[in-house]
């Protein structure tokens, strides 16, 4: 056995930590646009928002690689400024931001649609823009919904496979993350590797969860706080 | 005047359908619940849209349907207190109310929090967040918090009906206050009558959507223009009737014919009489006086309060003719103990100047 390369570590945290960004941004923008509505077109909406949630993940990969490829429309425009996306590095951005983005969505909006209606219109009735009154009533008082949405989309991040092999493929060094890791060195018999990387990724879910443990009991009082009345 | 609304919005139950102009000082607005009350108020926020309607306050224009004008809510000056105060549970109650006032320079913020803290009897809470002060207390900073822009006009919907009985006799008095330092238009919704009676100049009063009755709040308690705004002010006693001559009218629901003095142009429908106006006399000298409007009447039932009795009466006959009371009067413990233990017929004299006449 040659030396150990320890890529995949870091392409997975970099790729997770990056998708759950964009992930954060978009769900809570979509979240906070879709709270505030209602109607028979939301149910459409709501349907192609939580569609990476159900759809198997080669299905999404599929897609995304119809979307990105050499005759796709977004892989043409960027072809344009001379980028090309499947197979590279953003591949694996894009296909687990994708694949996690309902998890924020749909937590995003319980946690924003919990907030009494009354505070937003009391800020309202106060001079506030609907901008500063997201920011400084709603994302507050929604903040624990947000982070739970947020870890979330990091844990389903850390283990995105399906769509990510399709876009990005494994190509060791650049794409390679640790669940892809996994797969090609038990299809290759290297049973040792395989293990050595999925206890990696215990150790790193345990880390995560225990994070959040910690981090959730520092908030008690916080949280507590918030509780209305 | 300062502030004009016009306005109406269809609602699931009804149609919201009304109009009045307010000058400053304490308006209240009552009506039962579900009448349309809060949801007026939150029209003139610019909280809810009308279908139609003209709001002006001082001149500016907040609302013309017809010429396509709606102002946001930011936009209109307004001050609007809430039932459960709707503090920003992670803001102090100094954040609070200075979140209006946040453009403004940090001096100017802290001036204006400070005065506001005075005047509402919460100074030193500042930095306490809102569940850490009482109900009271709360509603005092949701109260600063609503001055702290120097709003144009206050509403205020329900703003003690969440306070226990003491606490709400304390914000009433700091609502008085308020009022009384701040010359501007002030609409208070309420269910409750005493409430709009003690905090109101003027008095509106809805039902269903419509005004009801509108003016000083004396002339509307001393002679309600409906039956309806009777029973929304409070009066417990009608009788259908009928106009014998002038001034005498047979009550048919009370079997008695009455000595009026204040008959309407239009052609009554009933007679009513608060039930606090209702004298109650064992007194044979009453009688033989021949004052007018003095009946006979029985106990039929009586219910204790814990300064005044309220006592069910069949008038005429000892057990009325449907076996039902006739009227309810209410009396001091101290009255009640002088003839309660005298034998019946009791009488009952109803002031011909406590009737009043209402059409249809």
């Amino acid at each position: 056995m040659t030396r150990v390369d320890w890529s995949p570590i870091w392409i997975s945290l970099a790729t997770s930590g990056t998708a759950t960004l964009f992930t954060l941004v978009a769900g809570l923008a979509a979240a906070a646009w879709r709270a505030r509505r209602s109607g028979p077109m939301m149910a459409l909406v709501d349907g192609v928002f939580l569609l990476p949630l159900v759809l198997p993940p080669t299905v999404v990969g599929f897609f995304l690689l119809l979307l990105f490829g050499r005759n796709g429309p977004l892989g043409r425009l960027l072809l344009h400024f001379g980028a090309t996306i499947v197979f590279s590095w953003p591949a694996t951005v894009i296909a687990a931001a994708v694949v996690a983005f309902p998890l924020m969505y749909l937590t995003a909006r319980a946690a924003l649609e919990q907030v009494d209606p009354q505070f937003f219109q009391a800020a309202r009735t106060l001079g506030a823009s609907e901008w500063r009154i997201f920011r400084e009533v709603a994302l507050p008082l929604a903040w624990p919904g947000v982070i739970a949405g947020t870890i979330l989309s990091f844990a389903r991040a850390l283990g995105e496979f399906g769509a990510t092999l399709m876009l990005a493929g494994n190509i060791p060094g650049r794409t390679a993350t640790i669940p892809i890791a996994i797969y090609f060195a038990v299809e290759a018999d290297d049973l040792r590797t395989a293990i050595a990387w999925c206890s990696i990724d215990v150790v790193i879910s345990l880390a995560l969860l225990g994070g959040l443990y910690y981090w959730s009991n520092a908030q008690g009082p916080a949280r507590a706080r918030l509780a209305r009345r | 005047m300062p502030l004009d609304v016009q306005l109406a919005k269809r609602l699931p139950e009804f149609t919201l359908d009304v109009s009045f102009s307010s000058g400053d000082g304490p308006l209240s607005v009552l009506g039962s619940s579900g009448a349309g009350k809060s949801m007026l108020l939150r029209c003139i926020a610019g909280l809810e849209r009308p279908d139609r309607g003209r709001i002006a306050l001082n001149g500016r224009v907040l609302l013309d349907t017809d010429r396509g004008i709606q102002l946001p809510a930011r936009e209109r000056r307004v001050g609007m207190l809430f039932q459960h105060y709707t503090l920003f549970p992670h803001r102090t109650l100094g954040e609070n109310i200075a979140f209006g006032i946040r453009h403004l320079p940090q001096e100017e913020q802290a001036r204006r929090v400070a005065a506001l803290l005075q005047r509402t009897h919460i100074a030193g809470l500042e930095d306490r967040y809102p569940r850490e002060v009482s109900g009271g207390e709360q509603q005092r900073a949701a109260l600063a918090r609503a001055l702290a822009i120097e709003p144009e006009a206050l509403l205020l919907d329900e703003p003690l009906s969440a306070l226990d009985t003491h606490l709400r006799s304390q914000m009433e008095a700091q609502l008085q206050e308020t009022f009384a330092a701040y010359p501007r238009p002030a609409l208070l919704v309420t269910h409750n009558i005493e409430e709009a009676y003690r905090l109101g100049e003027q008095l509106l009063v809805v039902s269903h959507g419509r005004v009801a009755a509108f003016g000083a709040k004396d002339a509307i308690f001393r002679s309600p223009p409906t039956q309806e705004v009777a029973r929304l002010t409070g009066c417990k006693n009608f009788s259908r009737v009928r106009l014998l001559s002038e001034n005498k009218a047979e009550a048919l629901d009370w079997n008695c014919t009455l000595d009026v003095s204040r008959v309407t142009q239009r052609p009554p429908a009933y007679v009513g009489i608060r039930a606090h106006h209702i004298e109650i006399t064992n007194s044979p000298s009453l009688v033989a006086g021949g004052q007018e409007n003095i009946f006979p009447c029985w106990l039929m039932r009586s219910s204790e309060t814990p300064f005044r009795m309220t006592l069910y009466l069949s008038l005429q006959q000892p057990k009325g003719t449907t076996g039902e009371y006739c009227l309810q009067a209410e009396v001091s413990k101290e009255k009640w103990l002088l003839f309660r233990d005298k034998p019946f017929p009791w009488h009952v004299r109803l002031s011909p100047d406590s009737l009043f006449l209402m059409p249809e």
